[in-house]
């Protein structure tokens, strides 16, 4: 894969940034004070409080903050938080990296990113979804890293579509550095196409991830035929011949293989397919800043915490790890992840406006892969886990707390003081218990 | 037909998961086998994938919710087949949510508002009628003859659905919307859903995705029509009912004290999709 653009030389240093405009920098000021403020009177955690007002009262911070830097803005419904986390890693071989690393992935968020790392050259930012287009806008030049579209919240109807075609529009009419796009999503690939589309098409990498969550992707994208998935790794419509992309660079087992006839083993950290699919992604943007594929995953490989996430904790005596599941697909992932152990498990659901009202979705999850092992459900709508799990046939118990469900499963079986409790939640349960860990 | 004596597994057909599941819909099928199965009684699920011929054998038919586009390609597959038809004309039992339930009536909106040809299994048309979207918790007692208590789901639907003659509602509407302003009786009840009125065994509901999982006994009043008396659950598996009881109670707890949800706290996500 050949690197193109700024800072692509791999062995001469980036130049730095300019300097923060003097009132770009007076509103980070105010921001920062505000966000001091807040956390001091135990108003929120405080930091997109400050980036809120900043980006309120001056409204082309993002656009001048991000002007002369290399910047990757990173989406899609699931992976962007580790994929983020890599990338960073990865250009951290080059000197300092803005990132917002906490996942507050709106302007806000960015902002306050990177005002905090004047001096970083190359920025990696995770953008939700819906901000994307917008986001794009402001920053003009970017390597935008399209991860995947799945359901996220079941109480929005078309929700998934409706962003492929946000994303398309905006990459047909937005200038950008590169695309780094997920060629075994369609809808990806579709909403990707955009920028091949618009004036100045720019170039595509194609990376095959893997991916195996087709649920939502069964419609054609691009005249409402039924996808084939087929082996060997395809995708096709056999209405209007649309289909996966040849790839650049893609996983074979746990390898990196590209185009160029490189092969990477990909000793990771964190577990499960759906990383290896974020490290996959990164290491192909990180090319985009002219870094080798194996310094790259060198950089990357080590990463062993997602804020918060994937951290192995002690919770009275017991040692919990939390992982975030945020939909159908994401619970498809963790559940391979937790898969080889058989040790009890936590799983933990809250219905909040952040994570969707209806959680009719946990029908759509396998939970039956839990079968033969003692799980306790939690979170605010653990009744209906527990109705699920038991017509998925598993043995469960139910508990309102993190500490309550550690008790439950002690009391079920105190032989596992000793091993590692998966505890899987969606987004407000995980923060629920993280909040709790930190206590 | 009594459980106990029969020599076939009962096959609950599952239509097109893929054009009608978005909802976590399938949970239907899984929760009507594994209540027969806890009674000793075999059951097989049969998921029927679009363009595949629909069994002509099935004791229970479930249908799902899905997008308009998706609906009017089920409908016209099943139209084309014609099998589900003439299953019900001889006693096989239909349970259908949502998008299932518009189209085996007799019209239903296509994706462009314009009317599509239901099945016709069931009395009953689903309109547009430039309310907005019903989204949200939806609570029913049923007044319908059925002794199976209140139902409690969520509902999320743009049609509202007006009875014939031919047919009932499977409720009375307590919290939510269900069959909306045109399904409100002569007698000015706010109804909830369709059941056939000639003898068939329709049912059909706005309580969508996983209905049967908050409403056991109205799983048990569908598998009743296909075994005849049921059993009671063995001790082992009285759990699952225990549970959904507590989640009746919390449901039914939190739509009583006017937490219906979903429209009611709109997001920034929301106000950038131009939702309302
Ligand atoms: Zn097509």
């Amino acid at each position: 894969m050949s690197p193109d653009g700024p800072g692509a030389s791999p062995d001469r240093a980036d130049p730095p940034p300019p300097p923060i405009r003097p009132v770009a920098r007076a509103v980070l000021g105010m921001a920062s004070a505000i966000s001091r403020l807040s956390r001091r009177t135990g108003f929120g955690s405080g930091s997109v409080i400050g980036g809120q007002f900043a980006v309120l009262v001056h409204r082309r911070l993002l656009s001048q903050l991000t002007a002369g830097r290399n910047v990757a803005l990173v989406s899609g419904t699931n992976g962007k938080t580790t994929t983020n986390h890599y990338l960073a890693r990865a250009l951290g071989t080059r000197g300092p990296v803005a990132t917002n690393a906490d996942g507050a992935n709106m302007d806000a968020g960015m902002v306050v990113a990177l005002g905090a790392a004047p001096d970083a050259t190359n920025a990696t930012l995770e953008c939700d979804e819906l901000w994307l287009p917008e986001v794009l806008r402001q920053v003009g030049e970017a390597v935008v890293v399209l991860l995947n579209l799945s359901r996220d919240q079941l109480d929005r109807t078309q929700e998934v579509r409706a962003i492929a075609s946000l994303w398309r529009d905006a990459l047909a009419t937005c200038p950008t550095r590169a695309v780094v796009a997920n060629a075994d999503d369609p809808l990806v690939v579709w909403a990707a196409g955009g920028a091949l589309e618009g004036p100045g098409a720019r170039s595509i990498t194609w990376v095959g991830t893997g991916s195996w969550w087709t649920l939502d992707a069964t419609g054609c994208p691009a005249c409402g035929g039924r996808i084939r998935f087929g082996p060997p790794q395809g995708w096709s419509c056999p209405s209007c011949g649309f289909a996966r992309p040849s790839c650049d660079l893609w996983l074979d087992g746990d390898t990196l293989c590209t185009a160029s006839d490189e092969t990477i083993a990909l000793p990771l950290a964190l577990p499960g397919r759906a990383n290896q699919a974020n490290a996959a992604m990164a290491t192909a943007a990180a090319a985009r800043f002219g870094i080798g594929t194996q310094s790259a995953v060198t950089a990357l490989a080590g990463v062993d915490d997602i804020a918060g996430r994937y951290r192995t904790e002690t919770v009275d005596g017991q040692q919990v790890r939390l992982l975030l599941a945020k939909n159908p697909a994401g619970w498809q992932e963790a559940l391979e992840m937790v898969d080889s152990s058989d040790a009890p498990a936590v799983v933990s659901i809250n219905a909040r406006i952040a994570d969707g009202r209806d959680p009719s979705w946990l029908w759509d999850v396998p939970f039956e892969r839990l079968a033969g092992r003692f799980v306790v459900a939690s979170g605010e709508r653990r009744h209906d886990l527990a109705v699920r799990l038991g017509y998925a046939g598993v043995d469960h118990a139910c508990a309102s707390s993190l500490s309550e469900a550690v008790a439950v499963v002690q009391r079920h079986s105190g032989r596992h003081r000793d091993t590692v409790i998966d505890v899987i939640g969606n987004y407000t349960a995980v923060q629920d218990h993280i909040g709790e860990v930190d206590r | 037909m009594s459980g106990a004596t029969r020599d076939t597994a009962v096959r609950i057909v599952l239509l097109y998961p893929e054009l009608l599941g978005t909802y976590g819909d399938g949970g239907n099928a899984i929760i009507l086998a594994q209540r027969l199965r806890w009674r000793g009684i075999d059951a097989e699920v049969i998921s029927v994938g679009a363009d595949d011929a629909v069994p002509t054998s099935g004791d229970v038919y479930v249908l799902g919710g899905g997008e308009d586009g998706p609906q009017v390609e089920a409908c016209r597959q099943l139209a084309a087949q014609g099998v589900l038809t003439r299953a019900v004309a001889g006693g096989s039992v239909v349970f259908a949510v949502c998008a299932g339930m518009q189209l085996i009536g007799t019209e239903f909106p296509g994706p462009d508002g314009a009317p599509v040809a239901g099945l016709g299994l069931v009395d009953c048309a689903t309109v547009r009628t430039g309310e907005k979207r019903a989204v949200g918790e939806l609570l029913t007692t049923t007044d319908t003859g059925f002794d199976i208590g209140e139902l409690t789901g969520f509902e999320n639907h743009a049609g509202r659905t007006r009875l014939g003659p031919d047919a009932r509602p499977l409720g009375v509407v307590e919290a939510g919307v269900g069959n909306g302003s045109v399904g409100v009786n002569a007698d000015g009840i706010r109804t909830e859903g369709v059941v056939a009125g000639d003898g068939a065994k329709v049912v059909g509901t706005y309580l969508h995705g996983p209905a049967l999982a908050r409403n056991p006994r109205l799983a048990d009043l569908l598998l009743g029509w296909v075994v005849g008396e049921l059993p009671p659950l063995g001790v082992e598996h009285r759990q699952v009912d225990e549970e959904a009881g507590l989640l009746r109670d919390e449901r039914l707890a939190a739509v009583r004290a006017g937490n219906l949800d979903g429209v009611l706290h709109r997001t920034w996500k929301d106000r950038l999709l131009g939702r309302n």
